[in-house]
């Protein structure tokens, strides 16, 4: 891939976050492009979860930038990121758990339109947000789910849920923070499909344990230890680097994965 | 103001500061411990002011009152933290605070039921009894000074508990994390059980002591509540030491506002929390 | 959806009971039960607060109080001030206040914005304590209840027990259809989602500080509202309107009817004040009744321990297992 890429939509640069002595987060400059997923890998601990909290907003990096469509948002709040069109999912699923689905996508799509202070309509009489509301189900795959209370999906639907929410809000950037987490082989080979098909608009971080899925989505990859980027680049490029077979995971597992 | 003048005023702001370390200590180290919000917190220093004038009475003399007094208090906290603190752990905190402004209606109406609605003096006992003179019309209560010495004896004593026992690290191993704390063998209900016996004998014996300064009259327990609900968020949730700093810090901005501008006095200390908050929202020894 | 309708239902039944309510012609009861509706107005304000917001306020007193002293203040020593403008200066005093102190008290969370809400309602009942400026401990007398006077006509005379019983009767209506209708819209439903989970709300984009600071001002507006109404109903304020124990009663009125659900706090109101004139009945109980303040405080603790729905949560229990049965059917 060494042809001349587009300006990326969102990079960082030397990105750097400390926690008292400890760095979670170590110089660590990726770029994510529309029409890519990106995942990054690593042990736990590896700091991928601590990125992901710097490039939301819901940390402020203690040094380093973050460029996104150019302009430099580090240390912006998490909702000014949010409505800037980058959005992100949870480790644990975070949804509103006595709403409807429904009424978690359509919240969702709320913040996007300037109807919030027109306190005297009713909060479904927006078709424009019920549309971006409607249509992020239909994308996640919930749309069977649109009147039920959201305690009563399964786990793999409530994970469903919860990027259905982050579509709704229409970002540009995708972050998603271990999307299959404890989910049956079943879920997770759904989830790795609506990965693949929202690649196509978006730009996408993806943050995963499972070795399958991330070989079977990713356009680039970017492994971690110790808060530092130890590899980057092609999957298979990053698959076969020496350094990565002997820092992270003894060779074997990784190489068959 | 003359230097004697300035110099009582200033062991004045201490000897109320310390004193209401005393009661705050323990408000923020059941918050920071276990995690409630208690407005019952205050009754308990009026209980031991009730229960300092009462025993006085009975055995004349406030030594022998305060020293039957601590035990029952302790008892007492004990067993309010069996009987209802135990049921509020981990609950919404407007539970917490329904249930312990219940406890506290229910103590003001014990107080009226117990000991009237009158306002009682306690006697300085007789070996404090004495000032020592400043200039020829000035002169400084020796028992004020028996308060604060007092006050930083138990200052001392409880930043060694905290810092250097058993029980100590038991109680900083429960307030970072509960679930490590019981899986390391440390009985929690204990420990929950003493912070909390702890925390009401504190406040009560702030009350014992300082009846002999303040008289012992209806809703005294409130106002102590309030001004120490102010420290703590002065102070930092759960810090010890920022109730020590908060509290000296209340103490003399009251003394010498009542001083220099009596009018306005009673709001002194929710101004000097206001710009606290603008500044420092954790408070100042705040871990958030 | 239904559970809702049969609520409104209720409450239209009880609004029509209210209505009446004056054919007794008994003044102590027509007097008693304005007052349980003006606690209902101000329970009202503060679940939008405690209830649909999630921000646990102990100082709700200060709006109460405030807006009775802004009467008080404005009204001319023996003359009637007009309604038209008195009214709204209390509630915007109010409503200016709550602006202030709250983008400070919000900047906190949990245990400390009880703590700092209670902090700065004491500070407001000692300005009015311990300066003159407000009468000091004593307070001050309103001698000439406020007037509405359209067209050089007097529409309302608050003097007449009736005509106040009406006003407080239509205001409570009011405020409850104004604040269903704000919660129903995306605000209300942006402030619920504060309430379960402000973090994803703010990493949906919703910058919430500007919604909790609305609904606190809001909400504070609304509880000088009932303050400048019950300043009206007894013709005087002084600093105990602004006590914590207002405060506090308040708050148990909201739990006790069951919070987030703007009935419930008005059932909460009559519970409350009814439970505190049986308590405290003489005649009824003899001397105990002197001490109603312990079976009060009983009440309190049993109903944290046992009731946290408060009375709504049980109608709403025997509502879904009776909907279970006929579902079946």
């Amino acid at each position: 891939m060494a042809q001349a890429m587009p300006e990326a939509i969102l990079r960082t640069e030397s990105l750097t976050k400390r926690f008292g002595g400890l760095t979670a987060v170590d110089t660590v400059s990726i770029e994510l492009h529309v029409g890519e997923v990106h995942a990054v890998i690593g042990p736990n601990g590896a700091g991928k979860s601590t990125l992901t909290n710097l490039l939301s907003g819901d940390l402020r990096p203690t040094s380093g930038s973050v460029f996104f469509a150019g302009k430099d948002i580090a240390g912006l709040s998490s909702d000014r990121i949010s409505r800037l069109g980058i959005g992100r999912s949870y480790q644990k699923t975070n949804i509103f758990l006595p709403f409807s689905v429904f009424e978690n996508c359509r919240l969702a799509a709320q913040s996007r339109t300037p109807h919030a202070w027109r306190v005297f309509h009713g909060a479904a009489e927006f078709p424009d947000i019920n549309l971006m509301a409607e249509e992020a189900m239909v994308a996640a795959g919930l749309s069977q789910r649109r009147d039920m209370v959201a305690a009563a999906l399964s786990h793999g639907e409530q994970r469903q849920l919860e990027i259905a929410m982050c579509l709704a809000t229409r970002p540009r950037v995708l972050l998603l923070d271990e999307p299959l987490a404890g989910m049956g082989p079943q879920e997770s080979q759904d989830m790795v499909e609506l990965i693949q098909k929202l690649a196509g608009r978006h730009a996408i971080m993806l943050i995963e344990h499972d070795m399958d899925a991330v070989f079977a989505v990713a356009h680039k990859l970017t492994v971690m230890v110790n808060g530092e980027v130890l590899e980057s680049g092609v999957p298979e490029a990053v698959r076969g680097s020496p350094a990565v077979q002997t820092a992270y995971l003894g060779g074997e597992d990784f190489l068959n994965g | 103001m003359s230097f004697a003048f300035f110099l009582i005023q200033l062991l004045n702001g201490m000897q109320y500061g310390l004193l209401l370390f005393l009661v705050a200590s323990g408000l923020t180290l059941i918050f920071g411990i276990m995690g409630i919000i208690n407005l019952a917190h205050g009754s308990f220093y009026m209980v031991g002011a009730y229960l300092a004038w009462s025993l006085a009475g009975m055995t004349g003399s406030l030594t022998a009152a305060i020293l039957i007094g601590i035990p029952l208090t302790v008892v007492l906290g004990m067993f309010l933290e069996w009987l209802l603190m135990r049921r509020l752990y981990g609950r919404d905190h407007l539970y917490q605070v329904l249930l312990t402004y219940g406890l506290i209606l229910v103590f003001e109406e014990m107080r009226s039921i117990l000991w009237g609605d009158d306002v009682y003096g306690v006697k300085v006992p007789d070996l404090l009894n004495h000032s020592i003179a400043l200039t020829e019309n000035l002169s400084y209560p020796v028992y004020r000074l028996g308060i604060s010495a007092v006050c930083l004896l138990l200052a001392a004593g409880l930043y060694f508990l905290i810092k250097h026992t058993r029980l100590g690290m038991m109680i900083r191993a429960g307030a970072s994390n509960r679930e490590m704390a019981q899986s390391l063998g440390i009985n929690i209900k204990l420990v929950y059980t003493l912070v909390f016996a702890l925390g009401v004998a504190l406040a009560a014996f702030a009350g014992m002591i300082n009846a002999p300064v303040s008289s012992v009259y209806p809703g005294m327990g409130a106002q102590v509540l309030i001004i120490c609900f102010v420290i703590v968020v002065i102070g930092g949730i759960g810090s010890v030491k920022g109730a020590m700093a908060a509290s000296i810090m209340i103490g003399m901005a009251d003394t010498f506002g009542q001083i220099l501008v009596p009018e306005v006095a009673g709001m002194i200390v929710y101004l000097l929390m206001a710009v606290v908050l603008v500044w420092r929202p954790e408070g100042l020894f705040g871990r958030i | 959806m239904r559970a809702l309708r049969l609520a409104e239902l209720l409450l239209l039944l009880l609004f029509a009971l209210l209505a009446l309510f004056p054919l007794i012609d008994s003044t102590f009861y027509t007097q008693l039960i304005t007052k349980v509706m003006i606690m209902a107005i101000f329970a009202m304000s503060l679940d939008l607060l405690v209830g649909y917001t999630g921000l646990v306020s102990f100082g709700h007193a200060a709006y109460f109080g405030l807006s009775g002293y802004v009467l008080a203040l404005v009204a001319p020593q023996y003359e009637a001030v007009s309604l038209w403008w008195s009214l709204p200066a209390a509630m915007l005093v109010c409503a200016l206040f709550a602006l202030i102190t709250g983008i400070l008290v919000l900047r906190t969370k949990g245990i400390y914005f009880i703590m700092v809400t209670l902090a700065f309602a004491q500070m407001v009942f000692f300005v009015f304590h311990d300066t003159k400026f407000g009468g000091g401990s004593d307070g001050i007398y309103i001698y000439a209840k406020p007037t509405l006077v359209i067209a050089g006509f007097q529409v309302l005379n608050l003097e007449k027990l009736n005509q106040l019983f009406y006003l407080v009767l239509i205001i409570m209506a009011a405020v409850y259809l104004l604040l269903r209708r704000i919660l129903g819209s995306t605000f209300g439903r942006a402030l619920l989602g504060i309430k379960e989970n402000e973090h994803r709300m703010r990493a949906l984009g919703f910058p919430t500080f500007g919604y909790k600071l609305s609904s606190y001002v809001l909400s504070g507006a609304l509880g000088g509202l009932a303050g400048y109404l019950a300043a009206v109903q007894y013709g005087f304020v002084n600093p105990e309107i602004l006590s914590w124990h207002q405060s506090g009663a308040v708050l148990m009125m909201v739990i006790m009817g069951g919070m987030g659900t703007l009935y419930g706090p008005v059932v909460g109101a009559f519970a409350f004040v009814l439970l505190q004139e049986v308590l405290s009945d003489q005649g009824f109980l003899g001397p105990v009744a002197k001490h109603w303040q312990l079976a009060m405080g009983i009440f309190v603790i049993l109903v944290a321990l046992y009731l946290p729905q408060g009375l709504a949560g049980l109608l709403r229990r025997r509502k879904a297992e009776a909907s279970d049965g006929s579902s079946d059917a």
